[in-house]
């Protein structure tokens, strides 16, 4: 029926999969285990809830009830305790803050480089010969293994530590940028190029545009690798930072605050995460309207 | 002078044991004004006919030329329609149709009166192709026949001299096809711009076209040419009559002979036979 139509209302009628498949599934067919089958809000964040909860459960009735040594594993309570004189004593923002300038900055200055990089290796191929089997070959190398050379090279101040995470993420983010651009659809290019525009134009209002929502997408997961490479990155003779915070605590047996340092670096993690793709649903509404 | 004129065209794909002949010697003219439909079975080389033509892919011998002067890449006097995936989804209708006039090659030497003129345009367009219902939403949220009518209303949008379809509606179910073949013949004639329209269904070639040229393949040529003795204004009831019936017979029973499919039946049958 949809193209009959002259008007867009049959249009707008037939595009609504998400109630079609809603009532479906309220007949009483096993919805919960139908193959990719629908599942409402409710259901969801109550079943998300508790994939968090068991876990966080089962670990306090271990501490609580079990025999295992809390040296070696430490009650959420203590966690929470260590985090709170983390805060008084120890300055945990300050660490958190160093942290998160460490990680962004490295971050950061891959993405300035490999964006503009990877859309010139996804644009023309002779970029792609240049660069991209050199870059394959380079991802493979450990960026961990880098750090003598880096500490020889940069020295072991900030810019040690920005190094290390730019390592980790910059050859990644670069091959995951041009494999973005090389997934603009060929019609959108030629269909401009037919209609007159001219190399720069296809790359300005047709490549950037349509690989915008895959870029941040990018970044966004780049952003977590980076995060990966915090530890190691403040292995270099640092002072302060949440990965430097955790090795310290190996030293003194600190249990907790080994623990609470992981969970603290998956919050911001996760937090981030969340952010980008926030920012994912503003700055690219024509992905998320609804028929 | 011809819109288009191919001259001898040779389209060679691959190297040495990979080489493939896509088309041989190729002649067509096409008048100022003319609907062309180009059919045949796959992979006998109407697309690459078409895209040469577009100027999207480069010929290996022959000449090409638009309004008399060679192609050498592509030109916004040759707006092309695709079957799929050439809208882009992040504009709405609107700015979909209104693309073009971003472009520098339509807005070098505009005045304010060019401006208003191409806005006007464009409403006429949204209007022509019944689309004002839908001026502010995404590609993504309308049927494939919908998105179709964009596809077409922003390659008219820069005046193109000629219109170049390569499967438009290849993707449409049948009834929403019937509605388009109506729809582009209309707006074509009102337009006066000269089609090649590239298609491998047979009935809509002749519907379509004042001219149907019949490709064959292996290697990619054109096999022959027929005029559609049908009046200049189409209706759903022609498709009925006996001339095109005739034609389309004529049509299919050609195709199948070039596209090698009688012999492998022909094949089939002695093998069969063989085997008893």
């Amino acid at each position: 029926m949809n193209g009959t139509a002259l008007s867009g209302q049959a249009a707008r009628q037939d595009g609504s999969p998400a109630a079609v498949s809603g009532q479906s599934n309220e007949r009483r067919s096993a919805p919960m285990w139908t193959i990719r089958g629908w599942l409402s809000q409710r259901v969801y964040w109550t079943l998300a809830a508790v994939g968090l909860a068991v876990p966080l459960a089962g670990w306090a009735l271990l501490t609580a009830f079990g025999s295992v040594n809390r040296v070696f594993l430490p009650s959420p309570g203590d966690v929470a305790h260590r985090l709170l004189t983390w805060v008084s004593n120890d300055d945990l923002l300050a660490d958190i803050g160093i942290s998160c300038f460490r990680v962004v900055a490295g971050w950061a200055l891959s993405a300035v480089l490999a964006l503009p990089l990877g859309l010139l290796i996804g644009t023309f191929r002779i970029v792609q010969a240049l660069l991209e089997p050199l870059t394959d070959f380079v991802r493979y190398m450990p960026a961990v293994a880098f750090i003598p050379l880096v500490m020889l090279w940069v020295g072991i101040d900030e810019g040690a530590k920005v190094a290390i995470i730019f390592i980790g993420t910059f050859f990644q983010m670069m091959l995951m940028v041009a494999e973005d651009v090389r997934r603009v659809p060929m019609a959108q290019i030629e269909a401009a190029q037919t209609l007159g525009a001219a190399r720069a134009e296809v790359i300005e209002k047709v490549i950037i545009p349509s690989s915008k929502p895959a870029l941040l997408d990018t970044l966004r997961i780049t952003m977590g690798w980076a995060w990966t490479y915090l530890v190691v990155a403040e292995l270099v003779a640092a002072n302060s930072g949440l990965g430097y915070a955790i090795i310290k605590a190996q030293r003194f047996l600190q249990t907790d605050k080994i623990f609470a340092g992981i969970l603290l670096i998956g919050a911001i993690g996760l937090a981030m995460d969340q952010v980008f793709r926030l920012v994912h649903r503003f700055a690219f509404p024509y992905l998320y309207a609804r028929s | 002078m011809n819109a288009i004129s191919c001259r001898g065209v040779y389209k060679v794909f691959g190297t040495g044991a990979r080489r493939v002949t896509a088309l041989e010697n190729v002649c067509l003219d096409i008048r100022e004004g003319e609907f062309v439909t180009l059919v045949g079975a796959s992979g006998c080389g109407k697309s690459t006919l078409l895209r040469i033509v577009a100027g999207l892919e480069v010929h290996t011998s022959g000449d090409v030329c638009s309004s008399g002067s060679p192609v050498r890449g592509p030109g916004a006097e040759r707006a092309m329609v695709f079957q799929n995936y050439s809208l882009y989804p992040w504009l709405t209708v609107m700015a979909n149709i209104k693309f073009p006039r971003q472009l520098a090659a339509h807005t070098r030497n505009r005045t304010s009166s060019d401006v208003e003129v191409a806005s006007g345009r464009a409403d006429a367009l949204l209007q022509l192709m019944g689309l004002e219902q839908v001026a502010d939403a995404y590609p993504a949220q309308l049927s494939g026949g919908m998105q179709q009518r964009v596809a077409i209303a922003r390659a008219l949008m820069a005046q193109p001299r000629i219109l170049l379809m390569d499967e438009p509606f290849g993707a449409l179910d049948a009834q929403t096809r019937e509605v388009m073949h109506d729809l582009i013949l209309h707006v074509c004639a009102l337009e006066g711009c000269t089609v090649l329209f590239v298609t491998h269904d047979v009935e809509e070639a002749i519907y379509l076209g004042q001219r149907v040229v019949l490709m064959a393949p292996r290697p990619g040529r054109i096999d022959s040419t027929h005029d559609v003795p049908l009046p200049g204004t189409r209706n759903v009831e022609m498709k009925h009559s006996a001339e095109f019936l005739a034609l389309k017979a004529r049509i299919v029973e050609r195709i199948r002979d070039t596209s090698g499919l009688r012999t492998d039946l022909e094949l089939l049958q002695r093998l069969a036979k063989r085997a008893r």
